[in-house]
């Protein structure tokens, strides 16, 4: 089946098998910055937001995104234009081995777009199902907090 | 210097020389990349390169223990799209040791490519190749198996029991015992412990059993290989250890080195599972025979059930002193089950002793011995901590039981016996990695700092016997200490490479290996630190056995020190070599003897580098301190490339060293039991550590963070469960619970910095220390609360509740 999609705000047609979920097809298609890890909706790894919620693009059917808008870290920034949740990462040293990170903070941009001052409970429950092994979380955490209160500023997006 | 700020406290012992980008939170060098998910890693890699590589699956062991009958792949190999099967019957025979160690490994050649024999459920059976990892899938289920079962050994205690099965009959070269399943045996003696422990006024003697957990990284083992244009076998894998590798897999597949190629790309997380060849044989045979390139990435349920694990044990320890508690005796005897390979046996079983028992050094008399032994279960390796974790869980544990019996303090009683400054330990020189070790003194520790910060913050005066209880949940507080080394003395090496370029910046090849720990970014800052330059001015690659010099690979908390002497060597050595063009420049005299001199890691107060008095670095140029003259680093390599007396300037250094210096480490725990439910929750959690200088004081938070809760997980939540063939029950991240965001309790790490004399610019290791504290330290608080003591882990509710209710657990 052939379905359209919106990926980074450039509309795609795709050919899709109907049982072939969303990540198999965004990284057949080159959107490689979205990780496969546990296959099963626990690790949090491949999310992406749909419509601007996250979802877990390993356990969402392709066929779903027919229509739909779907945003990858990508979208939200690149290394030549980087976030400000992406460059609080870096400055707080919240990323080790990287691999949790795109999931990760696709799940605080969708925090923040909701909630612009979130409190740090309101962060780990918001990205409570974003396993990380490395980091321990906090700088992580500390990271949302930092965007945050950058993008309260105003100064960047 | 001091920063201080909710959860991390970085503090500073002693005096050392000023730096620049040494002991600054600069960024990671592939941070942006990883923050926007660049195609980094190995699968990333094979989907943009190849995306008409073919994929891997390998069919796994159903029963614990047997033989295969037959096995016949022809439906298999019919199916349309399936390219090549791979089973004993056409695959290598040699015999190795999956275990990425050095050479000669430590490790028992108890492992084939495939064998007749099925050893656990999840053993090597079978490997496709096909177009498609759904045609695989399919392909598996179509090749026909029929196995002998026979009787299997499904728990350590039967193993060495006469009559028990055995796993490994064809005796493997390099194995102990493997006709009573001892893949590995150790017995150190100093002194007589048995005379001390009787003539000890106070003895406690206790039983520890740890369990199957394991590393979970969020990146499966994931390895392709290609054929290059020059005939090359290419092999790009999430591997801690690309030149051991390369070594094995050569070997294994009798592949000449200078056809074969391992590129270590960005790795997501490792903490010892990818120090371990896994699938890297298969991959590149496969790429052999089909000319095609080949993948295979694990999926969860492989990583669980066919990776490697933590090695469970049981650990007798005992303990003699005085009524004063001065220790003179101690006795620690291991079994360690290693499953059914015994990849890391003998060493991670001999860290059990020989990371733990030296933090003691007062006790006169020490024994250290154990058996690893073969089991039909999932295979162990080298995780995070490396034996030293389990040997905490019973030492620390042992230690609180008897401050109890001796009705002292157990900080006190720790105080008396640690090692300090100066003083060494005869483990040291008795007991290395499975071999004779190094001897090693003290000569840098923050250790009575860290006690004291870590219980003035966990209000250990306040909390310790209260007993404060609201309903039915009950307080305590408890700690634990430790240390571990850094790297292997005399043992491991590494090496680094510079050289400059026309506009004064570096290029920097080194075969340390980033696994996520940042050791990019921190073996640049060295390097900077060195070149008198910003970060921007040094870029790196690493970890590729054709484009960088050798190293042994990310472990045994080696990096940091090891390949950070390396390039501090290497940046020395390039730095010397520009002094002497300034020279010619400057027309001023300057002896060769110490341009070409071997650089020295080691930091000595009263020899400072003799060069220095001539020239120096300094934002790019090259200052004379006889003229005060200065000259820019590009100008320098501009003469040196292209008008007078032309020469690359650059070099290659390595760097093994005699020494391990130990990381310190205290850990202080508040927790809470409810007694109704058994549920242990954590309130708080202390990690003061002593790692030498920070070279990044963020990336060592993060190490430190990562490990402690790592360890937490380690020590309440992840578990394997069996059936009862042996079969891991809960393979998935939904039933093997680590910790989330919202179950990491809040956490304080303290860091004291102190400059140690053998690292470079001072620094020890920090990667593996931390996750050692959780399960003794809260343990210990356990006992606090309760008076109960458990001695298995993990500290489930239900094992808690059954301790709580006077079972034995």
């Amino acid at each position: 089946m052939t379905i359209l999609v919106t990926v980074n705000t450039v509309e795609h047609f795709f050919d899709v098998q109907p049982d072939e979920v969303l990540l198999d097809v965004l990284r057949r298609e080159g959107y490689l910055e979205v990780k496969g890890s546990c296959h099963t909706g626990d690790c949090g790894a491949c999310t992406v937001l749909l419509d601007g919620r996250p979802v877990a693009s390993c356990l969402t059917l392709a066929a779903k995104a027919d229509g739909h808008t779907v945003t990858t870290v990508r979208g939200i920034g690149d290394q030549a234009h980087p976030h400000a949740i992406q460059d609080a990462f870096v400055k707080n040293g919240a990323v080790q081995c990287g691999y949790c990170v795109p999931g990760a903070i696709t799940s605080a941009k969708a925090l923040l777009d909701e909630n612009p001052d979130p409190t740090e409970e309101e962060i780990r429950l918001a990205m409570d199902s974003n396993y990380c092994r490395c980091t321990g979380y906090e700088q992580q955490v500390e990271a949302v907090l930092d965007a945050a209160a950058q993008l309260r500023k105003g100064d960047r997006k | 210097m001091s920063i201080e700020r909710k959860g991390f406290r970085h503090l500073t012992e002693g005096s050392y020389p000023a730096t620049h980008v040494v002991g600054k939170s600069v960024d990671k060098v592939d941070g942006y990349a990883l923050v926007s998910g660049a195609p980094m890693y190995t699968d990333d890699i094979a989907a943009r390169d190849f995306p008409n590589r073919l994929h891997g699956k390998i069919l796994t062991s159903p029963i614990a223990n047997g033989v295969i009958i037959s096995i016949d792949t022809s439906a298999a190999e019919a199916m349309p799209g399936v390219r090549l099967i791979l089973t004993w019957k056409n695959t290598p025979r040699t015999f190795y040791t999956t275990a990425g160690q050095g050479w000669p490994e430590p490790s028992p050649y108890d492992n084939q490519m495939f064998t007749e024999r099925v050893r656990f459920v999840g053993d090597r059976v079978a490997a496709v190749f096909a177009d498609s990892k759904d045609v695989a899938e399919r392909a598996l289920k179509l090749i026909k198996v029929s196995f002998k079962e026979e009787p299997a050994v499904l728990d350590a205690d039967d193993a060495m029991k006469p009559g028990a099965p055995i796993v490994h009959p064809e005796d493997p070269k390099g194995a102990y015992d493997a006709a009573h399943n001892v893949a590995a045996h150790v017995d150190i003696n100093v002194g007589d412990v048995d005379k001390a422990l009787a003539e000890s006024e106070v003895t406690i003697s206790e039983t520890f059993q740890t369990h199957y957990a394991q590393h979970t990284p969020m990146e499966t083992h994931t390895a392709f290989a290609y054929t290059d244009d020059k005939g090359k076998i290419v092999i790009v894998s999430s591997t801690q250890v690309p030149w051991h590798v390369r070594r094995i897999v050569s070997r294994v597949l009798d592949l000449p080195m200078s056809k074969l190629r391992v590129v270590k790309p960005r790795i997501g997380g490792g903490y010892g599972t990818k120090q371990e060849i896994l699938i890297d044989d298969l991959v590149a045979c496969a790429a052999i025979r089909t000319g095609l390139p080949c993948e295979i990435e694990l999926t969860r349920k492989e990583e669980f059930v066919s990776a490697r694990t933590r090695h469970p044990m049981k650990i007798d320890m005992s303990i003699g002193c005085d009524k004063q508690g001065h220790f003179r005796a101690l006795k620690m005897y291991v079994l360690s089950n290693t499953g059914a390979y015994g990849s890391h046996s003998l060493t991670v079983m001999s860290n059990t002793g020989s990371k733990t028992l030296p933090l003691y050094n007062k006790a006169t008399d020490v024994r250290f011995f154990g058996d690893a032994v073969y089991t039909n279960l999932p295979v162990p390796g080298a995780y995070r901590g490396y034996g030293a974790t389990q040997g905490y869980a019973a030492l620390e544990c042992t230690i609180d039981d008897l401050a109890a019996k001796l009705n002292m303090d157990p900080i006190e009683l720790r105080k008396k016996n640690m090692i300090r400054v100066g003083e060494g330990s005869p483990i040291f020189e008795a007991l290395g990695e499975g071999r004779q070790g190094v001897a090693q003194t003290i000569k840098s520790s923050s250790l009575p700092t860290l006690v004291n910060l870590g219980a003035e913050a966990i209000g250990w005066m306040e909390k310790r016997g209260k007993h404060v209880r609201s309903g039915h949940k009950v307080r305590g507080v408890g700690m634990s200490m430790h240390m571990q080394g850094s790297g292997i003395p005399l043992i491991d090496m590494a090496s680094a490479s510079i050289k400059l370029n026309e506009d004064g910046s570096y290029f920097m090849t080194m075969g340390a290996t980033d696994i996520g720990t940042g050791s990019d970014t921190i073996l640049s800052q060295m390097a900077a630190e060195v070149l008198g330059v910003t970060m921007d001015q040094i870029s790196v690659l690493s970890s590729d056995t054709d484009l960088t010099p050798f190293d042994v690979g990310a472990y045994a908390s080696s990096t940091t020190f090891v390949s950070g002497g390396a390039v501090v060597k290497a940046a020395k050595a390039v730095r010397n070599q520009i002094f002497s063009v300034a020279a010619e420049m400057l027309g001023e005299e300057l002896d060769q003897q110490l341009v070409i001199a071997e650089p020295k890691v080691e930091w000595d107060n009263t020899q400072a580098d003799p060069i220095l008095s001539f020239y120096r670095m300094e934002d790019g140029n090259v200052v004379s301190v006889r003229s005060g003259k200065k000259v820019s680093v590009s100008g320098i390599a501009y003469r040196a490339y292209y008008e007078v007396n032309q020469r690359q300037i650059a070099t290659t250094q390595s760097f093994v060293s005699p020494y391990s210096p130990p990381p310190f480490a205290a850990h202080f725990v508040e927790i809470e039991v409810d007694e109704l439910t058994g549920k242990v929750e954590v309130l708080k959690y202390v990690a003061a550590v002593d790692c030498g200088v920070s070279i990044n004081p963020d990336l060592v938070r993060g190490q430190i963070m990562g490990a402690i809760a790592n360890g937490i997980g380690f020590a309440l939540t992840e578990e394997y469960h069996f059936g009862s063939h042996g079969n891991m029950t809960n393979p998935s991240l939904f039933d093997y619970k680590i910790l989330s965001r919202r179950d990491m309790p809040p956490t304080e790490v303290i860091v004291v910095d102190n400059y140690e004399p053998t690292g470079p610019w001072g620094a020890k290791s920090v990667a593996e220390i931390g996750i050692n504290g959780a399960i003794p330290a809260i343990g210990n608080a356990i006992f606090d609360a309760t008076g109960i003591r458990l001695h298995r882990t993990p500290y489930t509710p239900e094992r808690v509740l059954a301790a709580l209710r006077g079972k034995s657990v």
